[in-house]
């Protein structure tokens, strides 16, 4: 129904990802556990971005479209937009 | 990182006490639980060792220490737990406990027994006393008309026949038995009447309460009277005297109320005297319970030692953490008098255990870990990226918003109320494993939501944050769906190829259309499907690259270039490649070549089999060239990885006699695992396809619970609809949590698991280690 970019999520969403996985180890206080919560962030920044990707690049091309019942249409049709 | 990485060093030592010191020593090394220690009397019997004595000593004291626990449980007292820890007795301190400990034992086996004799006396006292008042009754009772009388013989001295009583208690259950036997034996010649004692009284036997049965038996004849008594013995009936004359019977009443008045003073003292001796009981027993305890497991500790005679002193050796040397070294010097006894670092060969320390947050991803297999000495621990990478992996099979949250929810309460008592005590085995796992819990709950969110899926509905990309009014638009034409058409598709239909990709997750779509399976098949081989072959990759570490750790470099790169070079020429193809379609291919998108996996079968299908389109313009070239490289890489790190140590070790069986046990282990890592690469990326199907399984099984229970609950939009709804979400919810929480969070919980321990480890980890168990006083249990 609306449009959507792709380049817009792709960069918030990498941005925001880079900044945890990336950025936010830097700023871990020392302690004993400053490298298992590098290690914890890195790896759910890897691991969350990678599939948010996934999911995004599976729907980019899609080759083809949603199968819908007639009711489904034209409750979309007429009474959605 | 340190800990946590891998494990720390753990050298051997020997520690050299003094005798006379060693027993302090030990306790102070017990109380701080650093080292442990390796057995030097294996062949010995237990009963042959040093200090056999003294451990049977505590044993002793053990066993007063049950008698007492028995009979403060059998005064109804649980005695409290130690609240503060003591430290184990020396040795003229033990035997004062033992002293004191047996004869607090011996006063209350003699109180206990003065009371139940006490008791005993008692209760007969007061039968005797019924039996008189009861008797009384019918003795003095009015002669009624057609009754037959029983006569009270000082009325009828006259008649030359003497009448005679026999008078007891019996069990209520033989009265029948009883009267008739005595009918059949002494018919006519007695008159037997039975009552009821009017309170109830305890059954020596048996210690419950009766209420037994008073029978006055009147009989003349002297034959006759012994056969009653044979009689009531066989029953096993308390037979008491009865007196003939009124007067001396009141008079007997009178007498046995005296007694019974004295001893019931009696006994009130001798229970108060046992009251207080049970209260000293229950007041020093916690703490000499842990004190023996203690110094038992001291002795234990002792016997393992051995006795240098030359030097005098004891000799164990011990396991011990290098970074706690110092630490040991003045346990030592406190527990001994003249600060005689030191410990020294000895070399070995031998594999030391492993030590991975973990706090309360990450000894639950530790555990499970361990529970397949402890780490190797000092390999590289997989634990630290298992505490991400688990929960991750079970909340792709597990995604779902409202699941999620209701177990983070669940996880996060155990949390926060981790250090109440009630939650701590709980001795429901079930309960203790998930308390034990909260932080588990706690993080597949979070990640459950976000992979939940990207699936698009709350309790089986999909949300739109986002306005759906797909416009169905374009489409209608475009092929003049009018609402006559719907109504012929059962289902309609709608096509990427007419412009303005589909309008980009949504920006988080799955798009909402999907949801309402008749052929939804067909895009998330395939979807899960390249999903679960692309996250499974990072996750192989990534645990083929921990091996680095451990190549390098042991000084095997070669290893670097003859195991670690060939095995590289087959995953990813043959799996990255196809990664490469999945990603790579996904951005070249659109609507506009739908009808002849070349399919992934017969090209993927293609590239194995150096063939090529005409109606497969290639990828891309010199396809075939370059998957030849991957694959050739991918099979050269085999016999290096097959070879290469044998041949190489054969050369370096070229000079030395290295017997030919030597050489053939390392080629076969070779082998083996050069078999094992090609073909586990090919199954292991069709394993992890099981995160696709549990995830299908678990969005269908929600679906299926929303669509058949918690949509009859709308049926009705009057008042009674509302009714109706609460039940219906009742049983809702109690299949949510039953069916979906419980049975599908272990099956994803179990995969996982899989999945880690041998799809992920399989790449770099060993496993065949030891833990370190220090020497400790563990925390009383003994219930």
């Amino acid at each position: 129904m609306t449009a959507h970019s792709f380049a817009l999520p792709l960069v918030l969403c990498s941005a925001f990802w880079g900044l945890v996985g990336i950025a936010a180890p830097w700023f871990v206080p020392k302690g004993p556990n400053r490298g298992v919560i590098i290690t914890m962030l890195v790896t759910t920044a890897v691991c969350c971005y990678l599939f948010w990707l996934i999911a995004i690049l599976a729907q980019a091309n899609p080759l083809f479209g949603p199968q819908l019942k007639n009711e489904t249409i034209w409750g979309g049709r007429f009474l959605w937009e | 990182m340190g800990s946590l990485f891998r494990s720390e060093e753990v050298c051997l030592a020997q520690l050299f006490l003094q005798s006379a010191s060693a027993y302090s020593c030990i306790s102070e090394l017990g109380e701080r639980g650093l080292l442990e220690f390796r057995d030097l009397n294996p062949k010995v019997s237990p009963f042959q060792r040093r200090f056999v004595g003294e451990v049977r000593r505590c044993e002793e004291m053990e066993k007063t220490f049950t008698f007492l626990q028995q009979e403060l449980r059998a005064a109804g007292r649980l005695p409290a737990p130690c609240p503060e820890s003591p430290r184990a007795p020396a040795a003229r301190e033990a035997l004062r406990v033992q002293e004191q400990s047996e004869q607090l034992a011996q006063e209350l086996r003699e109180v206990s027994r003065s009371r139940s004799s006490l008791r005993d006396r008692l209760r007969d006292l007061r039968q005797h006393l019924h039996v008189l008042r009861e008797g009384q009754r019918f003795t003095s009772l009015p002669v009624g008309p057609g009754r037959e009388p029983i006569l009270d013989p000082s009325l009828h001295h006259h008649l030359d026949r003497k009448i005679n009583f026999v008078a007891g208690v019996i069990h209520p259950w033989r009265v029948t038995a009883f009267e008739r036997l005595l009918w059949r034996a002494c018919r006519g010649y007695l008159v037997a009447s039975f009552v009821e004692m009017p309170e109830p009284m305890e059954d020596p036997a048996t210690g419950e309460s009766i209420t037994w049965v008073i029978f006055l038996i009147s009989y003349w004849g002297e034959q006759i009277g012994q056969k009653i008594r044979k009689i009531s013995n066989c029953f096993h009936c308390q037979v008491y005297g009865y007196p003939e004359s009124e007067a001396s019977r009141t008079e007997a009443i009178t007498r046995l109320h005296g007694q019974i008045q004295e001893l019931s003073v009696t006994l009130e003292e001798t229970e108060k005297y046992l009251a207080e001796v049970l209260d000293k009981v229950a007041q020093v027993l916690p703490t000499w319970r842990v004190q023996v305890q203690k110094m038992k497991a001291i002795y234990l500790v002792l016997n393992q030692c051995s006795f240098d005679v030359t030097k005098k002193c004891l000799i164990a050796e011990v396991w011990c953490p290098v970074r706690d040397l110092t630490q040991v070294q003045d346990a030592l010097r406190q527990g001994s008098v003249s600060g005689s006894c030191f410990v020294q670092r000895v070399p070995t060969t031998e594999s030391p255990p492993t030590l991975i320390r973990t706090n309360k947050f990450t000894a639950g991803f530790q555990s499970i870990v361990d529970a397949y297999g402890v780490a190797s000495y000092q390999e590289v621990n997989p634990a630290p990226y298992a505490i991400i990478t688990f929960p991750f992996i079970f909340a792709i099979m597990f995604g779902d918003v409202g699941h999620g949250l209701l177990m983070f929810l669940f996880a996060l309460w155990m949390v926060l109320y981790e250090d109440s008592p009630r939650l701590r005590q709980g001795t429901n085995e079930i309960w203790l494993t998930f308390f034990e796992g909260r932080y588990l819990i706690l993080l597949m709950g979070a990640f459950s939501i976000y992979t939940g969110f990207i699936y698009n899926e709350c309790f089986s509905k999909a949300t739109a944050i986002f306005p759906s990309a797909w416009s169905v009014a374009t489409m209608a638009n475009h092929s003049s769906w009018s609402s006559a034409y719907l109504a012929t058409h059962p289902s309609l598709t709608l096509d990427p190829n007419v412009t303005g239909v589909f309008q980009g990709p949504y920006p988080f997750g799955i798009d909402p259309i999907w949801s309402l779509a008749t052929n939804h399976l067909n895009f998330l098949n395939s979807f899960k499907m390249k999903m679960s081989v692309v996250l499974g072959i990072v996750h192989m990759g990534f645990g083929v690259m921990l091996g680095v570490f451990n190549h390098v750790h042991f000084q095997q470099r070669h290893r670097l270039v003859l195991e670690f790169l060939p095995e590289m070079i087959f995953l990813l020429a043959l799996f990255g490649y196809l990664v490469f193809l999945i990603f790579y379609k996904w951005i070249k291919f659109s609507a506009a070549d739908s009808r002849v998108a070349p399919s992934i996996l017969i090209h993927f079968i293609d590239m194995f089999l150096f063939t090529s299908n005409a109606e497969n389109l290639p990828l891309y313009p010199g396809q075939v060239p370059v998957q030849m070239v991957l694959v050739v490289l991918a099979l050269a890489s085999v016999p290096v990885l097959l070879l290469g790190t044998p041949l190489y140590q054969w050369c370096r070790q070229r000079g030395l006699t290295v017997g030919a069986h030597d050489f053939a046990e390392i080629f076969m282990h070779q082998a083996i695992h050069t078999i094992e890592y090609c073909l586990g690469c090919v199954s292991n990326t069709a394993s992890y396809l099981r995160l696709w199907a549990l995830s299908l399984a678990h969005a269908q099984l929600s679906e299926v619970l929303w669509s058949m229970v918690m949509r009859n609950g709308f049926v009705g939009l009057s008042y009674v609809g509302g009714v109706v709804l609460v039940p219906v979400f009742a049983a809702f919810a109690v299949l949510t949590v039953a069916i979906l929480l419980v049975m599908e969070g272990l099956s994803a919980f179990l995969h996982a698991l899989r999945l880690h321990w041998v799809e992920f480890q399989n790449k770099f980890y060993v496993g065949a280690g030891y833990k370190l168990c220090p020497f400790a006083f563990a925390p009383d249990t003994w219930e």
